[in-house]
């Protein structure tokens, strides 16, 4: 595992990315993980790759080399490098007195040398190849894929970026090393290389997205920009509105026509849409929002992760409303969760919420390719028959009539009777509120994963704390903690069968990124015996602490338990 | 619960007996649905489009029951938000814009909270047409004063008097860039569903600000008509045939009159629809398919 830190600008993310990717196309697995200020340029930045011979689960803890661009990353981050880590920092920037576990190399320098300005960070990759004994043609392979033939400078740039590889290698003397990488065990599937936001915007294409706008937000925009790249053409609409309560508004306006449309935005975002969902729930209209959550509450930490949407996300409107919330855990979850919610707001004609993480969007990743003639796609129920229908009278679902068809009718945000005029009767409030939370039943296919079920006290944590919680519930199972394992992605409505399980355990134990145990509340709520394990530093947990924490607790249960 | 409702799509006169809404008498809601009804018909004589190809969208308050309270052949409707009929109108028009897409909001609901939603709609020349009634007061909600009523007015919400200076909505239209701007009274139907009419035909964004009279809080009746006994000059007055609505300075010369202009004040020439921009600008870009898209993050 590598970080690279420094001030942002300074040309490294893209060593860090560049270098997991080179490593996942000679087939081993990686995962990374950013994070930055809230500027333009400059400011304390990191950004790391774990690389691994089987799949990476969580960011990963502590550093077997530490890349530093600055004496305030180096105070910043040396105490994250393990035991016998390695330390390299730009010897432009700063000086370190060279040891056994650190030495300074002048990226920028070696890199001006090959004639191209902008070729430290293959300096930085070659040094650190050099470090874990990687075969140069797997960074050759790389540099020639990515610049080859796509680039139109090509031909200088490609033989520019291999020899500062070359310059990265001969940087050092060759004694200092941290052990040969195992070789790589290649999938034998196809695999895509993606961040968590360009999972959620390819799972929507995949889903049939037709309609998508959106207002600029960490750490949501990237999903924007890339459907106003991707999302054009006959029938297809991508644009930036004037604010998230256009696009709300828009997007219901939107699938009433008959497309199906998202939008996606972070926590102000969201807030400032839930009158629109609160509409969207009340007329019958499908549609996604993907909440990329950042810190907050108000502005809070726009560039950090933290997972203190959830409330919000179940309630974001006024009234009776419980907004299915489905809340992918991984970079490859990111894709199916995306499917899933289109195919429940189809399914059940309504709003659902796609809760995601900064960390997610932020973090690359290898997972495997999604096939998509295997993808099962819903679309909703549409009405064909004449005029003279009744959308809402029925006691549950039924087909939604689409403009320019026979079937006229008003969707209403006001209580309505079944043609949607407007309406105050009790009888009327009382069938078409039973009618709305009796559609939700449709949802109840949620799957879930479990393991060691007969344990009396559980893990189970939601969003990107999967990574984490998953690594540390190993470590415990292998030092014979007697715990069992739930997750779901699917968080509103929860699985039933999974709740009910839930329901028999002494104790079920939820490490989530918020204050105020969010998830542990609602699971409370339903009748389970649940208790949070919080952090809210604006970083994912690192799993040697979710060890302890866990361990800690189980052993005060013991200990509660002997003492009665 | 009855199951005897009127069945969309018939013709005038039926009534859904669970709907209990009504416009108090002589509200001038009345004689913007009757307009509205007419250009509706005249749009479908004259396109030969069925009635489901057009949605009204309506925002909230006294105007915003016009879905409802529409008899005739029945469109789609919308009741949605407060403040919202813009931008429901954008996701409609740029899903389907095959769609004739009219969008009814009162002043409170267009002028204040929507406020917001006429600059980008402007700009874009989004080709929707919007029925602005306007009262100068918040009916629904008893009579607190809108942006559109004049300093010192007392109202429920300015009971010494409104300490702020009126809105121009006319000539906000005209600066924020609306490329079709018509005013006119709601007594005068007929000219009223021409107004509509033209607006629906135009393409691009086109505002109809309609003077409607609330009866109960703002009855301007009289002052819009003048009386000659009283001495009251009416305050409506009808635009000169040689004006050229194609010219913004003088449009905004009609503006400068005062009153409440009748017809046609300013009518862009050759402004490009947003949706045509959109097919414009499409047609410049590189076309993927989904399995494209995915294909180029293949390792």
């Amino acid at each position: 595992m590598v970080r690279f830190a420094g001030e942002g600008g300074q040309g490294f993310l893209s060593a860090a990315v560049g270098f997991a990717s080179a490593n996942t196309r000679a087939g081993y697995h990686a995962q990374t993980f950013a994070t930055f200020p809230s500027q333009i340029t400059g400011g304390p930045t990191w950004m790391q790759a774990r690389i691994s011979t089987s799949p990476v689960l969580s960011r990963g803890d502590d550093l077997d080399v530490l890349v530093v661009f600055s004496e305030d990353a180096y105070n910043t981050h040396k105490d994250d490098v393990r035991d016998k880590g390695l330390i390299l920092y730009d010897s432009d920037k700063l000086q370190l007195e060279d040891g056994d576990r650190s030495l300074g190399i002048p990226f920028d320098k070696l890199g001006r040398a090959t004639g191209n300005p902008r070729a430290a960070n293959m300096v930085m990759m070659g040094a650190l190849a050099q470090l874990v004994g990687m075969p140069q043609d797997i960074l050759e392979d790389f540099v020639k894929s990515r610049w080859g033939n796509t680039d139109r400078y090509g031909d200088q740039i490609v033989p520019q970026n291999i020899q500062a590889l070359m310059l990265g290698r001969s940087a050092f003397e060759s004694n200092i090393t941290l052990g040969d990488l195992e070789p790589p065990i290649k999938p034998d599937y196809e695999q895509i290389f993606v961040n968590g936001n360009e999972a959620i915007a390819l799972g929507a294409v995949a889903s049939g997205l037709q309609f998508y706008v959106g207002y600029p937000i960490s750490p949501a925009t990237s999903i924007l920009i890339w459907m106003e790249e991707n999302l054009v053409g006959k029938g297809r609409f991508a644009y930036q509105v004037s604010s998230e309560i256009e696009a709300i508004t828009a997007v219901i306006g939107a699938s009433y026509s008959g497309v199906k449309a998202m939008s996606a935005t972070a926590g102000p975002g969201f807030s400032l849409m839930g009158e629109g969902l609160g509409l969207a729930w009340m007329a019958e209209i499908p549609l996604v929002i993907a909440d990329v959550q950042r810190g907050g509450p108000a502005t809070g930490l726009p560039t950090k992760t933290e997972q203190s949407d959830l409330l919000s996300a179940l309630n974001p409107a006024h009234g009776d409303v419980q907004m299915p919330v489905i809340a992918p855990g991984t970079v490859e979850e990111c894709f199916y969760a995306t499917v899933a919610a289109f195919n429940w707001a189809e399914r059940y004609q309504g709003p659902v919420i796609l809760l995601s993480e900064h960390s997610l969007s932020e973090g690359q990743q290898n997972i495997p390719k999604p096939n998509l003639s295997e993808l099962e796609v819903e679309n909703r129920d549409v009405y064909s028959g004449e005029d003279g229908y009744h959308r809402y009278e029925p006691s549950d679902l039924s087909p939604m009539p689409l403009p320019g068809r026979p079937g006229s009718y008003v969707a209403n945000g006001s209580e309505h009777d079944g043609m949607g005029d407007t309406t105050h009767l009790p009888n009327r409030h009382i069938q078409m509120t039973e009618r709305r939370f009796g559609k939700l039943k449709l949802l109840d296919d949620g799957t879930y994963e479990s393991e060691g079920v007969e344990s009396s006290v559980a893990l189970m944590p939601w969003g990107a704390s999967k990574g984490s919680a998953k690594e540390a519930y190993l470590r415990l199972i292998e030092i014979g903690e007697d715990l069992a394992w739930y997750y779901t992605m699917y968080l509103s409505p929860l699985p039933p069968r999974m709740l009910s399980e839930l329901r028999q355990k002494e104790l079920v134990l939820v490490p989530e990124l918020n204050y105020l145990g969010q998830f542990s509340g609602v699971l409370r709520s339903q009748g389970v015996r649940a208790e949070s394990i919080t952090q809210y530093t604006g970083l994912p947990f690192k799993v040697s602490d979710l060890v302890t924490r866990i361990s800690d607790r189980l052993a005060s249960g013991r200990k509660r338990n002997t003492d009665i | 619960m009855t199951t005897e409702e009127k069945p969309r799509s018939q013709k005038k006169g039926s009534k859904n007996p669970e709907y209990d809404f009504k416009w108090c008498p002589g509200c001038g809601d009345f004689g913007v649905r009757r307009a509205l009804e007419q250009a509706v018909e005249m749009y479908l004589m004259e396109t030969e489009e069925p009635i489901e190809n057009t949605v009204v969208i309506a925002g909230i308050g006294c105007s915003g029951n016009m879905v409802h309270l529409l008899e005739g052949p029945q469109p789609y409707g919308f009741h949605g938000l407060h403040g919202r009929t813009l931008p429901v109108s954008l996701g409609v028009k740029m899903a389907r814009s095959d769609l004739n897409v009219i969008v009814v909001a009162g002043d409170g609901d267009f002028l204040s909270i929507g406020m917001e939603h006429i600059a980008p709609q402007a700009q874009r020349n989004l080709n929707v047409c919007a029925v602005v009634m306007d009262n100068a007061v918040y009916g629904l909600t008893k009579g607190q004063g809108s942006p559109t009523a004049h300093e010192g007015m007392i109202t429920s919400s300015t009971p010494y008097g409104k300490p702020e200076d009126g809105l121009n909505a006319l000539r906000l239209y005209l600066t924020l860039g609306v490329s079709f701007v018509a005013s006119t009274v709601s007594s005068k139907i007929k000219e009223l569903a021409k107004l509509i009419r033209d607006g629906m035909n135009y393409p691009g964004f086109a505002v109809v600000h309609v003077q409607s009279p609330c009866t109960v809080y703002n009855d301007t009746y009289e002052q819009l008509k003048g009386n000659v006994k009283k001495g009251i000059e009416p305050l409506a007055w009808g635009i000169d045939e040689r004006h050229d609505p194609s010219d913004l300075e003088a449009a905004h010369a009609v503006i400068n009159k005062g009153g409440v202009p009748m017809g046609v004040i300013y009518r862009a020439p050759e402004r490009v629809p947003f949706d045509v921009r959109i097919v414009e600008m499409a047609a410049r870009a590189k076309q993927k398919t989904v399995q494209d898209m995915m294909n180029s993050y293949t390792l």
